[in-house]
């Protein structure tokens, strides 16, 4: 067979992701201390899994609606109104999906026609860019940069707006950087979108790991409610990343034709994740406050340990990552974390694996216990010995 | 209750260098803080977890049941301290219910343990009765599930 003539041409197009080649590295090796992992170690909290294990004694195993349980929506609806004042009607306004990347995907199908720019900041998470392809819309990045925190400013955003802009990404808290933004800087970047036709796609999934600050949801800024596209989920906030289990929520005309491409796509999410999460989402606050608690320690060690030993590294005020300068060694981002892998064998995840931006830096995850984190930090401060 | 109470509670190793790095405070004032918590009996001692069942040691351990008189104006006390000052004894607690004071021991083989209740123990005045119970298997103690090694099977997702 001619698979490369008969494949999808947009899709053979798609770079792999690049960093599938170092994780294949690290999983040959042994004893190596990782810190590359971007999901939670703790287990899902045990009265969440009770409900999930309840639902499947009491035979709960069918389809759902298409949307998901309306008592899920419900509950999200109030959860997104208790956490971050916003409204939304459960039943028109929210999708439950598998997990948050789906409602990334259903966002970007939904809206994109072909040609259609779609703004993304970097360095982020690395799913945007080719789901903007696959729906042959053109990704156009920006580099947020250190010296503004890596957040998205208004200058950069208004520089990137053509005619063809259709949609924002705004990947806050940011994975891989840690960096936030605040109502005055959301405030900013409305400014700009008010009186324009673009819509934001804001994916929140960090919403609930913020330190020192509430995330406040950019639906939450005034004359923004309406050009918003809300993503979340289950798996950062409450220890749930193999449930798969994620929702949108939006304005009813842009929810009810992405409701329509999950139906045809996915039918719904898993019946077990979605009875698991309505008692996270109803019994769970305490849950994500005492995660939030054991991250922003870990955090506090690993920035103090990071710049004691002399690397620059911006203060990370969400998710779990801390995205520390290792550019002052005449290195690559990825030739160093390649030498501190074979050499002290520590892993971290070079910079560039997040777009345009990364390299220079290199992201530190946090998702892990105290004492791994000191023991990666004493192997990180004798490679760094070595290398000045 | 203070917060480091908690964490000193679930990992003693920490110092207090490390501790003032994770709660944003000055190591002094952490060092002041532990130190006043030793002083006033509210950090009593710092011990390690052992599952002794994965080692060579011969041992067995049993809770004892024991149904007490109260005396007058001491109550449970005076019992409960002449039981606690044997060196056998691990724990003991006053209980609500059908008997008074658990008590937790260890000893070398059952015929060790069943003699200290029979010879210490059940003669002890004000002692009514007592019921001994072996402990076949610890699968959980202070919090901590035995047998376990925890291996990191998150997959390398970014």
């Amino acid at each position: 067979m001619e698979y490369t003539q008969l494949l999808s041409r947009t899709v053979q197009g798609i770079k792999p992701s690049g960093i599938r080649k170092f994780f294949d590295l690290l999983e040959n090796m042994q004893d190596v201390v990782a810190l590359t992992v971007g999901q939670p170690d703790f287990a899902t909290p045990w009265h969440i899994r009770e409900a999930g294990i309840q639902s499947l004694e009491q035979g709960k195993t069918y389809y759902t609606s298409n949307a998901g349980t309306f008592e899920l929506r419900r509950s999200i609806a109030a959860y997104l109104d208790r956490r971050f004042s916003l409204r939304y009607d459960p039943a028109h306004e929210i999708v439950v999906t598998v997990g948050g990347s789906e409602a990334i995907d259903l966002t970007m199908r939904a809206l994109i026609e072909p040609g259609d720019e779609v703004i993304v900041p970097t360095p982020s998470f690395v799913c945007y860019g080719p789901l903007v392809e696959l729906c042959h819309g053109v990704p156009v990045y920006i580099q947020t940069q250190a010296k503004d925190n890596f957040k998205l400013t208004a200058e950069d955003l208004r520089a990137a707006i053509t005619p063809k802009t259709k949609l924002l990404v705004l990947p806050f808290p940011n994975n891989p950087t840690g960096a936030i933004m605040t109502r005055e800087d959301l405030e900013a970047i409305a400014e700009v979108l008010r009186g324009t036709n673009i819509l934001v796609l804001s994916d929140e999934i960090y919403a609930e790991l913020t330190y020192g600050r509430r995330h406040v949801s950019v639906a939450a800024i005034d004359g923004m409610w309406e050009r918003t596209i809300l993503t979340s989920g289950f798996s950062k906030a409450y220890a749930m990343t193999g449930w798969r289990l994620g929702y949108v929520a939006a304005p009813e005309p842009l929810a009810q034709q992405m409701l329509k491409i999950h139906q045809f796509a996915v039918m719904c999410a898993p019946t077990t994740s979605q009875l698991a999460a309505i008692e996270a989402m109803e019994n769970g606050d305490e849950d994500i406050a005492y995660m939030a608690d054991a991250y922003n320690q870990r955090r506090r060690c690993i920035v103090k340990g990071l710049r004691d030993m002399g690397l620059p590294c911006f203060e990370p005020e969400g998710a779990f990552y801390v995205f520390p300068d290792i550019s002052g060694f005449g290195l690559s981002c990825e030739e160093f974390c390649e030498r501190l892998l074979y050499e002290n064998k520590v892993a971290i995840v070079p910079g560039t694996a997040f777009g345009a931006g990364g390299e220079g830096f290199a992201r530190i995850s946090y998702a892990y216990s105290v004492k791994h984190i000191h023991e990666a930090l004493n192997r990180m401060e004798d490679f760094l010995k070595k290398l000045r | 209750m203070d917060k480091i109470l908690k964490m000193l509670e679930d990992d003693a190793t920490l110092t207090p260098e490390q501790i003032s790095v994770m709660v944003d405070k000055e190591v002094g004032e952490i060092r002041d803080m532990v130190r006043q918590y030793e002083q006033d009996g509210i950090i009593l001692g710092y011990k390690t977890i052992i599952d002794w069942d994965k080692t060579d040691r011969e041992y067995v351990s049993a809770l004892i049941e024991l149904k007490v008189i109260p005396q007058r104006d001491r109550g449970f006390d005076k019992v409960a301290e002449k039981i606690y000052n044997y060196p056998e004894v691990q724990s003991v607690y006053l209980m609500s219910g059908s008997f008074d004071l658990a008590v937790f021991i260890e000893g070398k083989t059952m015929r060790e343990v069943a003699y200290f209740v029979a010879r210490k123990l059940a003669p002890l005045e004000y002692i009514q009765a007592t019921a001994t119970h072996f402990i076949l298997r610890k699968y959980k103690d202070k919090g901590v599930v035995y047998g376990k090694v925890e291996i990191d099977e998150r997959g390398n997702i970014i």
